[in-house]
């Protein structure tokens, strides 16, 4: 747009028009962050500031729902604690204060690899089966494409708990229930839809004439498909990587059904932690943030791709 | 300038799309003069491993739901003999007044979160439209609660939502001057549906934000100078132009909400558990309690495959109808 026109430009809105439209969305902004910053401050106060009436912005704050997030403790006498040594480490001393020893580890780190292992393998998976499919679909003529990728897309509409009660019984059968394999490779055939139809666009915008050319300087389609098409389509492997990550990272149905013990992750577990005499509110704060983090720092890396992502690529910008 | 296409055409849309890009794809001479595998080989070789992998694990059960759905199976008692009630499941499943009362449930949620998430997402796309200094980083933090896990926040909001040290009622009674013990969001039989549906609308108005926001970035500027050339109110631009062509980008993003929305499950589930009561039990929590709790396996597979059956019946006939105002 030329500067001459701005003035008057009917596209251009007046500045007081952008001050007001300004004003507006970031005090909308700011509200719905109210929420999430309640989470991380609940994170840092002790169990009594947590409950107090009216809440407490200004608190004193403390380590403790982090070191309960991670511990379990038991109570003991004074004499008995007094008959200690001197704390080992912060969380030590902290947990004495409350008249209790650390017991041993809690099931929060355990879960939270369980997450790890189970979004980034599916991840992984899902990404590359993805990878090969959309190219198969991209550049090939493949009988009943159409159908294929109907069918693709529409395994995205069941809703989970439809097909959980098949698979519960066929995971029981096979002797998967409640293995992370069982977990990974549920989470890679949902992702799958969503990587076949993002990557399928990404590709769908690589000209093929790179192929073409490449393939008359001698090489064989796979070589062009490694050495050019699979460069180019860095970006969008990459956001599609992020988006089935976040996924499976936060899905809770499946998980809640399907895993109860050894291969269940943090979304089911975080709930459950209770202290004494009710919800442990600093600790659940705390595996909240622990857990929301990660998604926070990948939905500022994924701010240009989100559109696409979220509406399976039928919007593209 | 930013290029905004809306790619939808239809339920075989993207398809269509995906065939004539295949027709100019088949490779001609120079791959039948390459070595190595043929194409025929690749194309199968790449897509099969996908095919078997959703075979397996969506649709071989999917399948047996549906044959379950015709017997009387109870998974916790696999040994049973199993029998074949023909259509006996479906006809209790319709004639259930649980039933319907969950889907009338469901409705009041997919309505209402409906409403307001579009009203509050466009009124937000159109502001961030008027291109304010700071527009992109506030969009970006604007974006935040709808890529966090339901479950989790969800499970937090039951927190804020406490009456008495909750910060939410007291955010209410600092406002209202109403004692922040005097009303409970999540155990009043009124007021239940609505926490659920404001932590929705919190979560997910960023989601049709989004979609609005690309919608009215695709509308070109030659179309507002040529109104104001003849003169027409803001108003008349606004109903005229802006509405019209942001509004299959409107339609998806209720599509998108609609389908979601009408399987919701995690955030309820830690928010209320369906409770208090039945008050807050959409669908899906009917389906779980059923599947998982009473273990009536056959009976909740027919309940599921009619849940499936209506998202895609409804959500192919909304399409048409998106391809309808797309195309005029």
């Amino acid at each position: 747009m030329s500067s001459a026109n701005t003035a008057h430009s009917v596209v251009e809105p007046s500045a007081t028009t952008k001050r007001v439209a300004g004003a507006i969305v970031i005090i909308y902004a700011l509200v719905t962050m109210i929420p999430l910053g309640w989470i991380f401050l609940t994170s840092f106060k002790s169990p009594p500031d947590s409950i107090s009436y009216p809440p407490k912005i200004v608190f004193t704050p403390t380590l403790e729902g982090y070191c309960n997030l991670f511990t379990t403790r038991t109570r003991q006498t004074p004499e008995y604690i007094e008959s200690l040594g001197p704390p080992t480490s912060t969380c030590d001393e902290i947990t004495r204060s409350r008249n209790m020893v650390i017991a041993g580890p809690s099931n929060y780190w355990p879960r939270f690899q369980n997450s790890m292992i189970i979004a980034f393998g599916s991840t992984f998976l899902a990404v590359f089966l993805g990878t090969l499919a959309a190219y198969g679909f991209s550049r090939f003529r493949v009988p009943l494409a159409d159908d294929l990728l109907f069918f693709i897309l529409s395994t995205r509409m069941m809703p989970p708990i439809a097909v959980a009660i098949p698979i519960y019984l066929m995971f029981r059968g096979l002797g998967l229930s409640d293995t992370a394999l069982g977990m990974i490779l549920l989470y890679t055939a949902v992702n799958v839809s969503l990587a076949v139809w993002l990557l399928k666009g990404f590709m769908d915008e690589i000209p093929r004439e790179y192929e073409e050319a490449a393939m008359i300087d001698g090489y064989t389609r796979l070589q062009a498909f490694r050495k050019v098409v699979l460069p180019q389509a860095t970006t969008g492997i990459a956001a599609t990587a992020i988006f089935c990550l976040i996924f499976a990272w936060n899905e809770y149905a499946f998980a809640v059904l399907l895993t109860s013990g050894t291969a269940q992750t943090a979304p089911p577990f975080i709930p459950t932690i209770i202290g004494e005499g009710g919800m442990d509110w600093p600790a659940v704060a705390a595996g909240t943030t622990i857990f929301l983090v990660p998604i926070l720092v990948f939905t500022i890396l994924l701010r240009k791709q989100l559109l696409r992502g979220i509406t399976f690529g039928a919007v593209r910008k | 300038m930013d290029q905004v296409t809306l790619v939808t055409d239809t339920n075989s849309s993207f398809v269509d799309k995906a065939a004539d890009a295949a027709v100019r794809a088949t490779p001609t001479t120079v791959a039948n003069r390459v070595r190595g595998m043929s194409d025929r080989s690749i194309a199968w070789a790449f897509i099969t491993p996908t095919i078997a992998l959703l075979l397996a694990i969506n649709i071989f059960p999917l399948l047996w739901a549906i044959y379950l759905s015709f017997t009387n199976f109870r998974a916790n008692r696999p040994n049973a003999a199993i029998d074949n009630v023909g259509l006996r499941n479906y006809e209790r499943v319709l004639n259930d007044a649980d039933i319907w009362q969950a889907m009338q449930t469901t409705a009041h949620f997919v309505f209402w979160t409906i409403v307001l998430q579009t009203v509050i997402g466009f009124t937000l796309a159109y502001l961030i439209d008027r291109k304010f200094r700071g527009h992109a980083f506030w969009t970006t933090v604007i974006l935040i609660p709808m890529m966090l896990s339901p479950a989790v926040v969800g499970n937090f909001w039951r927190f804020l939502y406490q009456p008495q040290i909750g910060l939410f009622n007291y955010i209410v009674s600092f406002f209202t001057g109403i004692p922040p013990s005097s009303f409970e969001m999540l155990g009043s039989v009124s007021l239940a549906p609505w926490a659920i549906i404001l932590v929705d609308t919190w979560m997910w108005t960023p989601y049709v934000m989004l979609i609005c926001l690309a919608g009215l970035r695709s509308i070109p500027d030659y179309i507002y100078e040529a109104a104001e050339v003849d003169r027409a109110s803001g108003w008349r631009q606004f109903w005229s132009i802006t509405i019209p062509m942001a509004l299959p980008f409107i339609m998806l993003a209720v599509l998108f909400r609609g389908i979601e929305n009408f399987k919701m499950f995690d955030m309820v589930m830690l928010l209320t558990g369906g409770g208090p009561g039945s008050t807050t039990e959409v669908a899906s929590i009917t389906l779980k309690r059923e599947a998982f709790e009473s273990w009536l396996t056959g009976r909740s597979s027919a309940f599921a495959i009619l849940l499936f059956v209506a998202v895609f019946g409804l959500a192919n006939i909304y399409v048409k109808a998106l391809n309808k105002v797309k195309q005029r």
